[in-house]
Protein backbone atom coordinates (compact mmCIF):
# COMPACT_ATOMS: atom_id res chain seq x y z
CA UNK A 1 0.00 0.00 0.00
CA UNK A 2 2.97 2.21 0.76
CA UNK A 3 6.39 1.99 -0.71
CA UNK A 4 9.37 4.55 0.85
CA UNK A 5 12.87 3.91 -0.34
CA UNK A 6 15.58 6.24 0.93
CA UNK A 7 13.58 9.04 1.37
CA UNK A 8 15.89 12.09 2.48
CA UNK A 9 14.60 15.90 3.07
CA UNK A 10 17.28 18.14 4.03
CA UNK A 11 16.39 22.33 5.37
CA UNK A 12 19.30 24.01 4.63
CA UNK A 13 22.12 22.14 6.44
CA UNK A 14 19.88 20.18 8.61
CA UNK A 15 18.77 16.62 7.66
CA UNK A 16 15.06 16.02 9.04
CA UNK A 17 14.49 12.51 7.13
CA UNK A 18 17.35 10.72 6.23
CA UNK A 19 17.47 7.70 4.16
CA UNK A 20 14.28 6.34 5.23
CA UNK A 21 13.14 3.15 4.01
CA UNK A 22 9.15 2.20 5.05
CA UNK A 23 6.54 -0.59 3.90
CA UNK A 24 3.11 -0.95 4.62
CA UNK A 25 0.53 -3.40 4.00
CA UNK A 26 -3.18 -3.14 2.89
CA UNK A 27 -4.93 -3.51 5.86
CA UNK A 28 -2.30 -2.71 8.36
CA UNK A 29 -1.92 -0.25 11.13
CA UNK A 30 1.39 1.03 11.07
CA UNK A 31 2.77 3.50 13.59
CA UNK A 32 5.48 5.97 13.46
CA UNK A 33 6.86 6.94 16.75
CA UNK A 34 9.36 9.64 17.80
CA UNK A 35 9.97 12.49 20.06
CA UNK A 36 9.19 16.20 18.71
CA UNK A 37 11.38 17.01 15.51
CA UNK A 38 11.99 13.66 14.95
CA UNK A 39 10.90 14.00 11.45
CA UNK A 40 7.55 12.67 12.05
CA UNK A 41 5.22 15.49 10.37
CA UNK A 42 7.71 16.34 7.48
CA UNK A 43 7.63 12.36 6.41
CA UNK A 44 3.88 12.61 6.48
CA UNK A 45 4.28 15.80 4.34
CA UNK A 46 6.35 14.00 2.22
CA UNK A 47 3.87 11.12 1.81
CA UNK A 48 1.19 13.24 0.11
CA UNK A 49 3.89 15.21 -2.18
CA UNK A 50 3.08 18.11 0.03
CA UNK A 51 6.57 19.05 -0.10
CA UNK A 52 9.26 17.76 -2.49
CA UNK A 53 12.07 15.50 -1.63
CA UNK A 54 16.08 15.62 -1.62
CA UNK A 55 16.63 12.11 -2.42
CA UNK A 56 14.55 8.88 -2.59
CA UNK A 57 11.44 7.16 -3.92
CA UNK A 58 7.54 7.16 -2.62
CA UNK A 59 4.75 4.84 -4.30
CA UNK A 60 1.51 5.80 -2.13
CA UNK A 61 -1.58 2.87 -3.22
CA UNK A 62 0.77 1.97 -6.02
CA UNK A 63 0.61 5.46 -7.61
CA UNK A 64 4.18 7.31 -7.77
CA UNK A 65 4.71 10.80 -5.27
CA UNK A 66 5.42 13.72 -5.95
CA UNK A 67 5.21 12.91 -10.12
CA UNK A 68 1.59 11.56 -9.25
CA UNK A 69 0.87 13.25 -5.77
CA UNK A 70 -2.71 14.73 -6.73
CA UNK A 71 -4.15 11.38 -8.17
CA UNK A 72 -2.29 9.33 -4.85
CA UNK A 73 -3.97 12.00 -2.49
CA UNK A 74 -7.31 10.51 -3.86
CA UNK A 75 -6.84 7.47 -2.42
CA UNK A 76 -5.70 9.09 0.97
CA UNK A 77 -7.78 11.13 3.89
CA UNK A 78 -5.25 13.18 5.99
CA UNK A 79 -6.37 14.12 9.61
CA UNK A 80 -3.88 16.57 10.89
CA UNK A 81 -2.68 17.45 13.95
CA UNK A 82 -3.94 20.92 14.02
CA UNK A 83 -7.75 21.17 13.41
CA UNK A 84 -8.53 23.08 10.52
CA UNK A 85 -12.12 22.68 9.81
CA UNK A 86 -13.97 25.43 8.42
CA UNK A 87 -15.21 27.69 11.66
CA UNK A 88 -17.65 29.37 8.88
CA UNK A 89 -19.61 26.54 8.39
CA UNK A 90 -21.91 23.96 10.50
CA UNK A 91 -20.67 20.05 10.97
CA UNK A 92 -22.85 19.05 7.38
CA UNK A 93 -21.44 21.96 5.87
CA UNK A 94 -17.84 21.29 6.84
CA UNK A 95 -18.28 17.38 5.54
CA UNK A 96 -20.28 18.65 2.15
CA UNK A 97 -17.33 21.61 1.32
CA UNK A 98 -14.86 18.60 1.94
CA UNK A 99 -16.32 16.44 -0.40
CA UNK A 100 -16.45 18.94 -3.27
CA UNK A 101 -12.54 19.11 -3.29
CA UNK A 102 -12.28 15.38 -3.95
CA UNK A 103 -14.69 16.70 -7.16
CA UNK A 104 -17.56 14.51 -5.65
CA UNK A 105 -21.02 15.26 -6.68
CA UNK A 106 -23.09 16.99 -4.04
CA UNK A 107 -25.94 14.39 -3.72
CA UNK A 108 -23.07 11.61 -3.48
CA UNK A 109 -21.79 13.60 -0.51
CA UNK A 110 -25.57 13.93 0.98
CA UNK A 111 -25.98 10.24 0.77
CA UNK A 112 -22.59 9.65 2.46
CA UNK A 113 -23.02 12.44 5.93
CA UNK A 114 -25.63 10.55 7.56
CA UNK A 115 -22.90 7.60 7.70
CA UNK A 116 -20.18 9.75 8.57
CA UNK A 117 -22.23 11.10 11.30
CA UNK A 118 -22.86 8.41 13.04
CA UNK A 119 -19.15 6.96 12.74
CA UNK A 120 -18.17 10.41 14.85
CA UNK A 121 -21.31 9.79 16.88
CA UNK A 122 -22.06 13.74 15.56
CA UNK A 123 -25.74 12.74 14.14
CA UNK A 124 -27.45 15.25 16.91
CA UNK A 125 -24.86 18.13 15.81
CA UNK A 126 -25.11 17.96 12.38
CA UNK A 127 -25.74 21.76 12.57
CA UNK A 128 -23.69 22.86 15.14
CA UNK A 129 -21.06 25.06 14.54
CA UNK A 130 -17.76 24.34 14.83
CA UNK A 131 -17.38 26.56 17.94
CA UNK A 132 -19.72 24.78 20.09
CA UNK A 133 -18.14 21.53 19.45
CA UNK A 134 -15.47 20.26 22.10
CA UNK A 135 -11.80 19.53 21.43
CA UNK A 136 -13.27 15.76 20.94
CA UNK A 137 -16.12 16.37 18.72
CA UNK A 138 -13.98 18.50 16.56
CA UNK A 139 -11.34 15.70 16.17
CA UNK A 140 -14.00 13.30 15.56
CA UNK A 141 -15.46 15.38 12.72
CA UNK A 142 -12.13 15.98 11.32
CA UNK A 143 -11.54 11.99 11.39
CA UNK A 144 -15.27 11.78 9.62
CA UNK A 145 -13.85 14.47 7.06
CA UNK A 146 -10.84 12.26 5.76
CA UNK A 147 -13.56 9.25 4.87
CA UNK A 148 -16.03 11.77 3.38
CA UNK A 149 -14.52 10.00 -0.19
CA UNK A 150 -14.06 6.65 1.32
CA UNK A 151 -10.37 6.09 1.05
CA UNK A 152 -8.36 3.37 1.18
CA UNK A 153 -5.54 4.45 3.47
CA UNK A 154 -5.82 7.11 6.17
CA UNK A 155 -3.01 8.88 7.61
CA UNK A 156 -3.31 10.58 10.97
CA UNK A 157 -1.04 12.80 12.62
CA UNK A 158 -1.13 12.71 16.52
CA UNK A 159 -4.75 12.28 16.31
CA UNK A 160 -5.44 12.38 20.39
CA UNK A 161 -2.65 15.39 21.26
CA UNK A 162 -4.44 17.29 23.21
CA UNK A 163 -7.68 14.92 23.84
CA UNK A 164 -9.01 13.93 27.47
CA UNK A 165 -9.08 10.16 28.55
CA UNK A 166 -12.81 9.67 27.36
CA UNK A 167 -12.26 11.67 23.78
CA UNK A 168 -8.85 9.44 23.26
CA UNK A 169 -10.61 6.50 23.90
CA UNK A 170 -13.59 7.25 21.47
CA UNK A 171 -11.35 7.90 18.88
CA UNK A 172 -9.78 4.89 19.62
CA UNK A 173 -12.64 2.89 18.96
CA UNK A 174 -13.55 5.08 16.10
CA UNK A 175 -9.97 3.61 14.47
CA UNK A 176 -10.86 -0.01 15.36
CA UNK A 177 -13.70 0.20 13.39
CA UNK A 178 -11.72 1.41 10.07
CA UNK A 179 -8.57 -0.82 10.55
CA UNK A 180 -11.60 -3.84 11.15
CA UNK A 181 -13.16 -2.48 8.07
CA UNK A 182 -9.54 -2.91 6.02
CA UNK A 183 -8.59 0.82 5.55
CA UNK A 184 -4.81 0.89 5.94
CA UNK A 185 -3.39 3.22 8.47
CA UNK A 186 -0.45 5.73 9.18
CA UNK A 187 -0.60 7.11 12.44
CA UNK A 188 1.99 9.39 13.94
CA UNK A 189 2.11 9.91 18.16
CA UNK A 190 4.48 9.94 20.71
CA UNK A 191 1.67 8.17 22.78
CA UNK A 192 3.35 5.10 23.61
CA UNK A 193 0.05 3.52 24.62
CA UNK A 194 -1.91 4.69 21.58
CA UNK A 195 0.45 2.98 19.69
CA UNK A 196 0.58 -0.50 21.40
CA UNK A 197 -2.85 -0.15 21.34
CA UNK A 198 -3.83 0.26 17.70
CA UNK A 199 -0.18 -0.52 15.78
CA UNK A 200 0.32 -3.62 14.59
CA UNK A 201 4.03 -2.75 13.30
CA UNK A 202 6.20 0.70 14.17
CA UNK A 203 9.18 2.57 13.58
CA UNK A 204 10.68 4.41 16.25
CA UNK A 205 12.18 7.93 13.96
CA UNK A 206 14.96 9.94 16.06
CA UNK A 207 16.72 12.47 14.08
CA UNK A 208 15.10 11.40 10.63
CA UNK A 209 15.86 7.78 10.58
CA UNK A 210 14.53 4.47 12.11
CA UNK A 211 16.03 3.60 15.55
CA UNK A 212 13.84 0.60 15.60
CA UNK A 213 10.96 -1.34 13.89
CA UNK A 214 8.53 -4.23 14.72
CA UNK A 215 5.46 -5.43 16.31
CA UNK A 216 5.23 -3.80 19.65
CA UNK A 217 5.38 -6.65 21.52
CA UNK A 218 8.54 -7.90 19.84
CA UNK A 219 10.18 -4.38 19.92
CA UNK A 220 9.54 -4.61 24.13
CA UNK A 221 10.78 -8.17 24.13
CA UNK A 222 13.82 -7.46 21.73
CA UNK A 223 14.77 -3.69 23.05
CA UNK A 224 14.10 -4.41 27.32
CA UNK A 225 13.86 -6.37 29.74
CA UNK A 226 10.14 -7.69 31.06
CA UNK A 227 9.88 -5.61 33.92
CA UNK A 228 10.94 -1.99 35.33
CA UNK A 229 10.27 -0.95 39.11
CA UNK A 230 10.65 2.44 40.08
CA UNK A 231 12.25 3.25 42.87
CA UNK A 232 11.88 6.46 44.97
CA UNK A 233 12.00 8.07 48.19
CA UNK A 234 14.24 9.48 50.84
CA UNK A 235 16.41 6.26 50.77
CA UNK A 236 16.82 5.65 47.06
CA UNK A 237 20.07 6.38 46.93
CA UNK A 238 21.70 4.26 49.10
CA UNK A 239 19.64 1.40 48.03
CA UNK A 240 20.58 2.00 44.35
CA UNK A 241 24.46 2.27 46.18
CA UNK A 242 23.66 -0.67 47.89
CA UNK A 243 21.93 -2.96 45.40
CA UNK A 244 20.95 -1.43 42.41
CA UNK A 245 24.08 -3.20 40.78
CA UNK A 246 23.41 -6.55 42.05
CA UNK A 247 19.52 -7.18 41.64
CA UNK A 248 18.69 -5.10 38.24
CA UNK A 249 19.61 -6.19 34.98
CA UNK A 250 19.83 -2.99 34.12
CA UNK A 251 19.04 0.70 35.83
CA UNK A 252 19.42 4.46 35.32
CA UNK A 253 18.42 7.34 37.40
CA UNK A 254 16.41 10.28 36.20
CA UNK A 255 16.17 12.87 39.13
CA UNK A 256 15.51 11.38 42.27
CA UNK A 257 13.76 8.54 40.88
CA UNK A 258 15.56 4.88 39.94
CA UNK A 259 14.29 3.16 36.99
CA UNK A 260 15.53 -0.52 37.55
CA UNK A 261 14.97 -2.82 34.63
CA UNK A 262 15.34 -6.73 35.32
CA UNK A 263 14.44 -10.12 34.57
CA UNK A 264 13.69 -11.20 37.67
CA UNK A 265 11.40 -8.74 39.59
CA UNK A 266 10.51 -10.75 42.08
CA UNK A 267 14.49 -10.83 43.42
CA UNK A 268 14.08 -6.89 43.24
CA UNK A 269 10.91 -6.80 45.13
CA UNK A 270 12.32 -8.86 47.69
CA UNK A 271 15.39 -6.33 48.39
CA UNK A 272 12.75 -3.55 48.24
CA UNK A 273 10.77 -5.22 51.35
CA UNK A 274 10.72 -3.50 54.21
CA UNK A 275 13.29 -0.84 53.65
CA UNK A 276 11.95 1.84 55.61
CA UNK A 277 11.66 5.01 53.45
CA UNK A 278 11.22 3.77 49.94
CA UNK A 279 8.59 3.50 47.82
CA UNK A 280 8.36 1.70 44.54
CA UNK A 281 6.10 0.85 41.53
CA UNK A 282 6.20 -2.62 39.85
CA UNK A 283 5.09 -2.71 36.43
CA UNK A 284 5.50 -4.99 33.31
CA UNK A 285 8.08 -2.75 30.94
CA UNK A 286 6.06 -1.17 28.38
CA UNK A 287 6.93 0.55 24.53
CA UNK A 288 7.49 4.11 25.91
CA UNK A 289 10.50 1.94 28.41
CA UNK A 290 11.52 0.73 24.63
CA UNK A 291 11.44 4.56 23.49
CA UNK A 292 12.72 6.35 26.01
CA UNK A 293 15.93 3.46 25.53
CA UNK A 294 15.97 4.30 22.06
CA UNK A 295 15.90 7.82 21.97
CA UNK A 296 17.35 8.84 25.74
CA UNK A 297 15.62 11.14 27.84
CA UNK A 298 16.87 14.43 26.91
CA UNK A 299 13.62 17.21 26.50
CA UNK A 300 13.43 17.57 22.53
CA UNK A 301 12.01 21.18 21.55
CA UNK B 1 11.87 32.06 -4.47
CA UNK B 2 13.39 31.53 -8.36
CA UNK B 3 13.65 27.51 -7.21
CA UNK B 4 9.63 27.74 -7.06
CA UNK B 5 8.79 29.92 -9.50
CA UNK B 6 7.46 28.28 -13.01
CA UNK B 7 3.90 28.39 -15.05
CA UNK B 8 1.16 27.49 -13.07
CA UNK B 9 -0.98 24.69 -13.75
CA UNK B 10 -4.50 25.71 -13.97
CA UNK B 11 -7.28 23.68 -13.83
CA UNK B 12 -11.38 23.62 -13.49
CA UNK B 13 -10.19 22.00 -9.64
CA UNK B 14 -10.16 25.68 -8.22
CA UNK B 15 -14.07 26.31 -8.68
CA UNK B 16 -15.14 24.21 -5.22
CA UNK B 17 -12.05 26.86 -3.66
CA UNK B 18 -14.16 29.83 -4.91
CA UNK B 19 -17.63 27.78 -4.05
CA UNK B 20 -16.31 27.64 -0.67
CA UNK B 21 -15.57 30.86 -0.42
CA UNK B 22 -19.09 32.27 -2.34
CA UNK B 23 -20.72 29.63 0.17
CA UNK B 24 -19.35 31.56 3.36
CA UNK B 25 -19.89 35.09 2.04
CA UNK B 26 -23.67 34.40 1.21
CA UNK B 27 -24.28 33.51 4.76
CA UNK B 28 -23.50 36.94 5.47
CA UNK B 29 -24.13 38.78 2.32
CA UNK B 30 -26.30 41.33 3.47
CA UNK B 31 -23.88 42.94 5.61
CA UNK B 32 -21.06 42.22 3.55
CA UNK B 33 -22.61 43.83 1.27
CA UNK B 34 -23.28 47.52 2.89
CA UNK B 35 -19.86 47.08 5.02
CA UNK B 36 -18.34 46.90 1.42
CA UNK B 37 -20.22 49.34 -0.44
CA UNK B 38 -21.15 52.15 2.15
CA UNK B 39 -17.54 53.41 2.17
CA UNK B 40 -17.21 54.36 -1.39
CA UNK B 41 -20.72 55.44 -2.18
CA UNK B 42 -20.28 58.20 0.99
CA UNK B 43 -17.05 59.54 0.12
CA UNK B 44 -18.23 59.78 -4.46
CA UNK B 45 -21.49 61.06 -2.67
CA UNK B 46 -20.60 63.29 -0.25
CA UNK B 47 -17.57 64.54 -2.19
CA UNK B 48 -19.33 64.74 -5.00
CA UNK B 49 -22.13 66.79 -3.96
CA UNK B 50 -20.49 68.82 -1.35
CA UNK B 51 -17.29 69.66 -3.00
CA UNK B 52 -18.52 69.41 -6.48
CA UNK B 53 -20.90 72.13 -5.96
CA UNK B 54 -17.84 74.54 -5.60
CA UNK B 55 -16.13 73.47 -8.53
CA UNK B 56 -16.53 74.05 -11.91
CA UNK B 57 -16.64 71.42 -14.56
CA UNK B 58 -13.56 68.62 -13.91
CA UNK B 59 -11.79 67.74 -17.23
CA UNK B 60 -14.82 68.91 -19.27
CA UNK B 61 -17.49 66.98 -16.79
CA UNK B 62 -19.30 67.66 -13.61
CA UNK B 63 -17.35 66.86 -10.68
CA UNK B 64 -19.84 64.17 -9.25
CA UNK B 65 -19.71 62.21 -12.73
CA UNK B 66 -15.39 62.86 -13.12
CA UNK B 67 -15.61 61.34 -8.86
CA UNK B 68 -17.71 58.34 -10.05
CA UNK B 69 -15.86 57.05 -12.52
CA UNK B 70 -13.05 57.19 -10.26
CA UNK B 71 -14.72 55.77 -7.69
CA UNK B 72 -16.22 52.71 -10.16
CA UNK B 73 -11.66 51.38 -10.38
CA UNK B 74 -10.96 52.55 -6.59
CA UNK B 75 -13.88 50.58 -4.86
CA UNK B 76 -13.19 47.62 -7.26
CA UNK B 77 -9.54 47.64 -6.49
CA UNK B 78 -10.20 48.11 -3.11
CA UNK B 79 -12.75 44.92 -2.69
CA UNK B 80 -10.57 42.88 -4.50
CA UNK B 81 -7.32 44.31 -2.35
CA UNK B 82 -9.22 43.67 1.14
CA UNK B 83 -10.47 40.21 0.41
CA UNK B 84 -6.97 38.60 -0.75
CA UNK B 85 -5.10 40.32 2.14
CA UNK B 86 -7.64 39.80 5.08
CA UNK B 87 -9.61 37.72 4.35
CA UNK B 88 -7.35 35.05 1.99
CA UNK B 89 -4.67 35.43 4.36
CA UNK B 90 -7.64 34.49 7.35
CA UNK B 91 -7.77 31.42 5.26
CA UNK B 92 -4.42 30.48 4.69
CA UNK B 93 -2.83 31.75 8.27
CA UNK B 94 -5.04 31.61 11.01
CA UNK B 95 -8.29 29.01 9.92
CA UNK B 96 -5.42 27.03 8.14
CA UNK B 97 -8.15 25.93 5.50
CA UNK B 98 -5.63 25.66 2.77
CA UNK B 99 -3.44 23.37 4.52
CA UNK B 100 -7.20 21.07 4.93
CA UNK B 101 -8.06 21.68 1.37
CA UNK B 102 -4.43 20.97 -0.08
CA UNK B 103 -4.21 17.48 1.93
CA UNK B 104 -7.39 16.75 -0.60
CA UNK B 105 -6.03 16.35 -4.51
CA UNK B 106 -6.00 20.00 -4.73
CA UNK B 107 -2.82 22.09 -5.95
CA UNK B 108 -1.92 25.54 -4.30
CA UNK B 109 -2.60 26.69 -8.28
CA UNK B 110 -6.13 25.25 -7.43
CA UNK B 111 -6.44 27.17 -4.04
CA UNK B 112 -5.16 30.18 -5.05
CA UNK B 113 -6.89 30.44 -8.82
CA UNK B 114 -10.42 29.73 -6.61
CA UNK B 115 -8.95 33.01 -4.33
CA UNK B 116 -8.03 35.05 -7.38
CA UNK B 117 -11.31 34.42 -9.14
CA UNK B 118 -12.98 35.02 -5.84
CA UNK B 119 -11.70 38.61 -5.15
CA UNK B 120 -13.01 38.78 -9.38
CA UNK B 121 -16.41 38.38 -8.12
CA UNK B 122 -16.16 40.42 -4.88
CA UNK B 123 -14.93 43.18 -7.46
CA UNK B 124 -17.74 42.26 -9.84
CA UNK B 125 -20.32 43.19 -6.94
CA UNK B 126 -18.50 46.38 -5.70
CA UNK B 127 -18.28 47.83 -9.49
CA UNK B 128 -22.02 46.80 -10.03
CA UNK B 129 -23.20 48.55 -6.99
CA UNK B 130 -21.03 52.00 -7.97
CA UNK B 131 -22.43 51.30 -11.66
CA UNK B 132 -25.94 51.05 -9.99
CA UNK B 133 -25.64 54.42 -8.62
CA UNK B 134 -24.14 56.03 -11.86
CA UNK B 135 -27.39 54.88 -13.77
CA UNK B 136 -29.45 55.84 -10.80
CA UNK B 137 -28.07 59.49 -10.79
CA UNK B 138 -28.17 59.64 -14.75
CA UNK B 139 -24.29 60.49 -14.38
CA UNK B 140 -23.73 58.26 -18.02
CA UNK B 141 -23.49 59.58 -21.54
CA UNK B 142 -24.43 56.39 -23.27
CA UNK B 143 -26.27 53.71 -21.17
CA UNK B 144 -25.24 50.27 -23.58
CA UNK B 145 -21.24 51.92 -23.02
CA UNK B 146 -21.61 51.93 -19.68
CA UNK B 147 -22.33 48.18 -19.66
CA UNK B 148 -18.53 47.74 -21.28
CA UNK B 149 -17.47 48.95 -17.33
CA UNK B 150 -18.63 45.39 -16.04
CA UNK B 151 -15.55 43.57 -17.78
CA UNK B 152 -13.43 46.37 -16.71
CA UNK B 153 -14.45 45.55 -13.04
CA UNK B 154 -13.42 42.32 -13.45
CA UNK B 155 -9.74 42.88 -15.25
CA UNK B 156 -9.53 45.75 -12.30
CA UNK B 157 -10.40 42.86 -10.35
CA UNK B 158 -8.15 40.30 -11.55
CA UNK B 159 -4.87 42.95 -11.44
CA UNK B 160 -5.28 43.86 -7.97
CA UNK B 161 -5.89 40.53 -6.47
CA UNK B 162 -3.07 39.06 -7.94
CA UNK B 163 -1.11 42.29 -6.57
CA UNK B 164 -2.66 41.01 -3.02
CA UNK B 165 -1.34 37.58 -3.44
CA UNK B 166 1.63 38.60 -2.97
CA UNK B 167 1.33 40.59 -0.13
CA UNK B 168 -0.39 37.85 1.17
CA UNK B 169 2.06 35.75 0.41
CA UNK B 170 5.08 37.44 2.51
CA UNK B 171 2.82 38.42 5.34
CA UNK B 172 3.64 37.41 9.00
CA UNK B 173 0.19 39.43 10.53
CA UNK B 174 -2.56 41.65 9.87
CA UNK B 175 -0.38 44.79 10.95
CA UNK B 176 1.62 43.88 7.58
CA UNK B 177 -1.15 44.71 5.14
CA UNK B 178 -1.46 48.65 6.52
CA UNK B 179 2.33 48.64 4.89
CA UNK B 180 0.54 47.64 1.55
CA UNK B 181 -1.96 50.40 1.97
CA UNK B 182 0.44 53.65 3.78
CA UNK B 183 3.26 52.49 0.43
CA UNK B 184 1.17 51.30 -2.30
CA UNK B 185 -2.51 51.75 -2.45
CA UNK B 186 -3.21 55.24 -0.90
CA UNK B 187 -0.69 56.95 -3.08
CA UNK B 188 -1.45 55.15 -6.03
CA UNK B 189 -5.22 56.70 -5.17
CA UNK B 190 -3.97 59.67 -5.39
CA UNK B 191 -1.51 59.49 -8.29
CA UNK B 192 -3.90 57.59 -10.54
CA UNK B 193 -7.00 60.50 -11.04
CA UNK B 194 -9.60 59.00 -8.42
CA UNK B 195 -10.38 62.52 -6.96
CA UNK B 196 -8.39 65.18 -9.36
CA UNK B 197 -7.25 64.95 -12.73
CA UNK B 198 -3.79 63.22 -13.42
CA UNK B 199 -2.70 66.65 -15.08
CA UNK B 200 -2.52 68.47 -11.90
CA UNK B 201 0.31 66.51 -11.44
CA UNK B 202 4.00 67.65 -11.95
CA UNK B 203 5.27 66.03 -14.73
CA UNK B 204 7.69 63.59 -12.78
CA UNK B 205 4.96 62.20 -10.89
CA UNK B 206 2.30 62.12 -14.03
CA UNK B 207 5.39 59.87 -15.60
CA UNK B 208 5.49 57.34 -12.70
CA UNK B 209 1.35 57.49 -12.71
CA UNK B 210 1.55 56.28 -16.27
CA UNK B 211 2.76 52.80 -15.18
CA UNK B 212 0.80 52.58 -11.88
CA UNK B 213 -2.28 49.62 -12.78
CA UNK B 214 -4.97 52.03 -11.34
CA UNK B 215 -4.21 54.37 -14.36
CA UNK B 216 -4.97 51.91 -16.31
CA UNK B 217 -8.44 51.21 -15.12
CA UNK B 218 -9.22 54.84 -14.81
CA UNK B 219 -8.63 55.14 -18.17
CA UNK B 220 -10.86 52.78 -18.89
CA UNK B 221 -13.86 53.46 -16.67
CA UNK B 222 -13.89 57.46 -17.00
CA UNK B 223 -14.74 57.72 -21.27
CA UNK B 224 -16.76 54.62 -20.64
CA UNK B 225 -18.73 56.39 -17.69
CA UNK B 226 -19.07 59.98 -19.94
CA UNK B 227 -19.81 57.87 -23.15
CA UNK B 228 -16.71 57.82 -25.22
CA UNK B 229 -14.25 54.99 -26.61
CA UNK B 230 -10.94 54.88 -24.58
CA UNK B 231 -8.03 56.07 -25.96
CA UNK B 232 -5.43 52.89 -26.52
CA UNK B 233 -7.82 50.12 -24.90
CA UNK B 234 -5.10 47.17 -25.61
CA UNK B 235 -2.43 49.31 -23.70
CA UNK B 236 -4.62 49.44 -20.78
CA UNK B 237 -5.80 46.06 -21.07
CA UNK B 238 -2.70 44.28 -21.33
CA UNK B 239 -1.63 46.41 -18.32
CA UNK B 240 -4.20 45.35 -15.90
CA UNK B 241 -3.55 41.65 -16.98
CA UNK B 242 0.11 41.71 -16.96
CA UNK B 243 -0.03 42.94 -13.48
CA UNK B 244 -2.51 40.60 -12.23
CA UNK B 245 -0.83 37.99 -14.32
CA UNK B 246 2.76 38.68 -12.66
CA UNK B 247 1.26 39.18 -9.66
CA UNK B 248 -0.30 35.68 -9.18
CA UNK B 249 2.76 33.87 -10.73
CA UNK B 250 4.91 35.81 -8.07
CA UNK B 251 2.36 34.88 -5.76
CA UNK B 252 2.17 31.22 -6.42
CA UNK B 253 6.40 30.97 -6.00
CA UNK B 254 6.59 32.90 -2.69
CA UNK B 255 3.43 30.85 -1.02
CA UNK B 256 4.65 27.44 -2.22
CA UNK B 257 8.02 28.45 -0.45
CA UNK B 258 5.77 29.34 2.33
CA UNK B 259 3.46 26.15 2.83
CA UNK B 260 5.37 23.51 0.73
CA UNK B 261 8.64 23.64 1.29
Amino acid sequence: MLSVRGLTKKYGDAVVVRGLDLDVKRGECFGLLGPNGAGKTTTLRLLLGLTDPDAGSIELAGIPVPQRAREARMKVGVVPQMDNLDPDFSVRENLMTYGRYFGMPKAAIAARVPELLEFAGLASKADAQIAQLSGGMKRRLTLARALVHDPEILFLDEPTTGLDPQARHLIWQGLRRLISAGKTIVLTTHFMDEAERLADRLVILDHGSIVAEGAPRALIETHIEPAVVEVYGEGVSSWTRDHAGSVCTRSETVGETLFCYTDDADRVLGALNHVDGLRYVHRPSNLEDVFLKLTGRDLRD
Amino acid sequence: MTRHLRVPRLSWRFIPVWQRNYLVWKKLAIPSILGNLADPMLYMLGLGYGLGRLLPDVAGMPYLTFLAAGTVAYSTMNAATFEVLYSSFSRMHVQRTWDAILNAPMTLDDVMLGELTWAVSKSLLSGLAILAVIWGLGLYGNFWMTLWIIPVVALVGFCFGGLGLVMNAVSPSYDFFLYYFTLVITPMVLLCGVFFPVSQLPPLLQGVSAWLPLTHAIDLARPLVVGTVPDRIPLHVAGLLAYGSAGYVIALALTRRRLLR
